[in-house]
Formats: C-alpha cells, sequence, structure tokens
C-alpha cells in the first residue's frame, strides 16, 4: 500500500532509503561531540533546576497544608467531562438568580445584555431585560448626565458607583466582581456551590466581629457575606423548584460561563482537535514503520578477513 | 494496480492537476471532518445547548 501511495505521489514520500538512515543511526546523538565540561555543565544546571522546581513544590505544598481551609467536594457538573457543553437551561435559571438576588451586592461588569442572546435569552427577551435597567449615559448638551433605559449594548449596570460604596455598605468586606470569580478562586465553580451552601453555625472557639458569618469553605472561616440562597428565596420561570442547592448550582453554572464564555467552543474544538490527532498520529506511526522496517529487520554479519 | 496508474497518469502526474487535488480535496476534507465533528458533538449534547432549547422561549 505504501509503495503504491509512493508512486502515486511520485515523490519517493514513502520510499524506504537504508543507506542515509543507517548514516543518521552513527550520528544520533546531539550531544556526541560535545567536550566532557560541557556535559557536566549541562548536566548540573539540569539538576539544579529540578532541585528547584522540587523546593518550590514542597514550599508550596507546606502552605497548604496550614491552611485552616476545608477544600471543596467535586460535584458532578453537567457540563464536567471531555465533550460536554454548559446546560444553558440552568445558565439561564442561573442568570435569574444572579439578578435577584446577588446582583444587590455583586457587580457583572464584564457581562453585556448583547451577550446573553442566543446564549441564555432570544434577542428580544435580551432587549427587555436591558430595558428594565435605569443605566446613566450623557453627558448631554448642557453637560449633565441623564438616565436612560439601558440597550442591548449596555453592560450590566453595578449595585455600588465604586470600591469604596460597596465597603461601607458591607461592613468594609469588598462583594467582588462575579464576571471572572469561577477563574478567580481554586476549585471554580465547585468553590461557589460549596460555599453558597456551606454555611453553618460558628463552632465553638470562633470568634465572629459584627456582621461576619461563619462558612467553613472561606479561607479563614469568618466571611462577610451573609447566607443568601434559600429554599424558595425566588421562583424559576420556568417552574423549576428553587431549593436552596438548585439555586446554587444554578447560579454557579452561570458564573462558569461568564467567566468562560467560549466554553463550549473550546469543547466542540475538543472533538475536532481529537479527530484530527488521531489521524495524523496513524500517519506517522504508519510512515515511521515502513521507513525503519528495513533498519530494524537488518542482519549485520562480521566476515573477517582470511589470511 | 491499473486503478492506481490511471490516477497517476490522469491527474497526479502534471503538477498543476495534482496541486488542484491537493486544494480540492483538502477542502472536501474540511468540510466533511467539521460537519461529522458538529453532528457528534449536537447529538452527544442533546438538549443542553442554546438551540435545543430556544423554542421554549421564542414562538
Ligand atoms: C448582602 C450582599 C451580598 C449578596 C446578596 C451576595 N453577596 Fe457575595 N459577597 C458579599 C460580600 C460583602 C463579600 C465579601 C466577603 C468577604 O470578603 O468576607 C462577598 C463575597 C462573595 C464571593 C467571594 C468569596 C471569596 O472567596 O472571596 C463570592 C464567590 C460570592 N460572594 C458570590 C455570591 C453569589 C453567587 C451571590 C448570589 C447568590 C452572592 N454572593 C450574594 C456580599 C453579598
Amino acid at each position: 500500500m505504501a509503495a503504491r501511495v509512493g508512486r502515486i505521489c511520485g515523490a519517493g514520500l514513502f520510499k524506504s532509503n537504508t543507506t542515509s538512515s543507517l548514516n543518521q543511526i552513527s550520528s544520533y546523538s546531539t550531544t556526541r561531540d560535545w567536550s566532557r565540561g560541557r556535559k557536566a555543565l549541562v548536566g548540573s544546571l539540569g539538576i539544579l533546576a529540578g532541585g528547584a522546581g522540587a523546593i518550590i513544590f514542597a514550599l508550596d505544598r507546606s502552605v497548604r497544608a496550614s491552611e485552616l481551609e476545608l477544600h471543596p467536594p467535586k460535584n458532578p457538573w453537567s457540563h464536567n467531562g471531555w465533550f460536554d457543553s454548559l446546560d444553558h437551561a440552568s445558565v439561564r435559571r442561573g442568570y435569574e438568580v444572579y439578578k435577584q438576588v446577588c446582583s444587590a451586592c455583586h457587580s457583572l461588569r464584564f457581562i453585556a445584555y448583547r451577550n446573553l442572546v442566543g446564549v441564555t435569552h432570544t434577542e428580544e427577551e435580551a432587549k427587555a431585560e436591558a430595558e428594565e435597567q435605569m443605566i446613566t449615559d450623557g453627558p448631554d448638551e448642557a453637560g449633565n448626565m441623564f438616565k436612560r433605559p439601558g440597550k442591548l449594548s449596555d453592560y450590566i449596570p453595578s449595585p455600588y458607583p465604586n470600591e469604596e460604596a460597596a465597603r461601607a455598605a458591607n461592613n468594609g468586606a469588598y462583594p467582588p466582581d462575579l464576571s471572572y470569580i469561577t477563574l478567580a478562586r481554586h476549585g471554580g465553580e465547585d468553590y461557589i456551590f460549596a460555599l453558597l451552601t456551606g454555611y453553618h453555625d460558628a463552632p465553638a472557639g470562633i470568634a465572629l466581629r459584627e456582621g461576619q458569618y461563619f462558612n467553613p469553605y472561606f479561607v479563614g472561616g469568618a466571611i462577610s457575606m451573609a447566607q443568601s440562597l434559600y429554599n424558595e428565596v425566588i421562583e424559576y420561570s420556568d417552574g423549576t423548584p428553587a431549593s436552596a442547592s438548585q439555586l446554587a448550582k444554578d447560579v454557579s453554572t452561570f458564573l462558569k460561563w461568564t467567566a468562560e464564555p467560549e466554553f463550549d467552543d473550546r469543547k466542540r474544538m475538543m472533538v475536532k482537535a481529537i479527530g484530527i490527532f488521531t489521524i495524523l498520529t496513524m500517519v506517522s506511526y504508519y510512515a515511521k514503520r515502513f521507513k525503519w522496517a528495513s533498519l530494524k529487520t537488518r542482519k549485520i554479519e562480521f566476515k573477517p578477513k582470511s589470511k | 494496480m491499473a486503478l492506481s496508474s490511471a490516477i497517476y497518469n490522469t491527474l497526479f502526474k502534471r503538477t498543476s492537476t495534482f496541486a488542484l487535488i491537493i486544494v480540492g480535496s483538502a477542502f472536501f476534507f474540511e468540510r466533511g471532518f467539521d460537519l461529522g465533528c458538529d453532528t457528534f458533538f449536537d447529538s452527544y449534547n442533546k438538549g443542553k445547548q442554546w438551540k435545543d432549547i430556544k423554542g421554549n422561549y421564542s414562538q
């Protein structure tokens, strides 16, 4: 078969060239011509780099072990797995949770209403969502800022005008912007879910200050965000029972989407990349075996010259 | 054998037709490959993507 392909291409593509292969084999090692000193230098450099890496790794581990922090359990998200897209019905419900609960304190500055189109909402719905909000625009001819209903191109308005205002309203704690929060925290959406459902009475010995609550998943345990998700705290428009864990799961999925809007495209590319690289691997494997066949099957005979 | 030499003589022997074959087959391979992958992805994720649920929200 290979010979035929080679002939069809007429390019010696699959032609096995024993002599040149044999010549190559003797110059296999790229370090063959190095001096001893150079080999020693490169060798010790390698050992040094490896050792430094090991020390950094060990230091990092030791820091982690000393943290009094509960790591979030891994949940079986419907978008886990190599080829799984996000569950867009869940993302849509998560938007409802964000809008009705979290948006009281958290901004979502990097998401515009137009981003929702074709992901969680139709264009008309997204327009209606935007129009519900009054957006500050301007300045007009007199130099004044004015309010107008939102448009598709507007970003989701923030609850506070700046960080200081946010801190002042939340006992000095800053509710972070949620756009990229799943990328900004170890554990990603597992962490968000665990945090939102993990509130507890503080165990004995933990002192909470005014306006703090106990949450074992938050570093240090004392968080300034009160529990905000309870059973039936909002009602879903699609009729899904709004248990606290359902709300947390949906808003975590939504925040996964806001942080990685390219998520589905990436998973789609995964299929294509695996497909194309499978084909390329098979072709290269076949070509390699073919080219090496004569080398691997050769026999070396030593005939001393008889005097 | 006859087939492959026929193909070789009519299509691959001349560089111009050979180049054309390469471009043409790359085009059709790409279209087919993409279509196959997308079909797989869409059926694997049936019911989860926006295109599967948008019927619930627009008339
Ligand atoms: C009452 C205001 C309020 C509401 C409502 C609220 N949060 Fe918070 N959130 C805060 C504050 C304040 C902080 C900062 C806590 C701290 O640093 O101690 C915070 C912190 C966070 C953090 C970061 C935790 C960390 O690891 O630093 C996440 C994630 C979060 N909130 C998600 C949510 C989600 C999701 C919702 C909606 C279900 C929500 N919050 C609703 C006030 C709020």
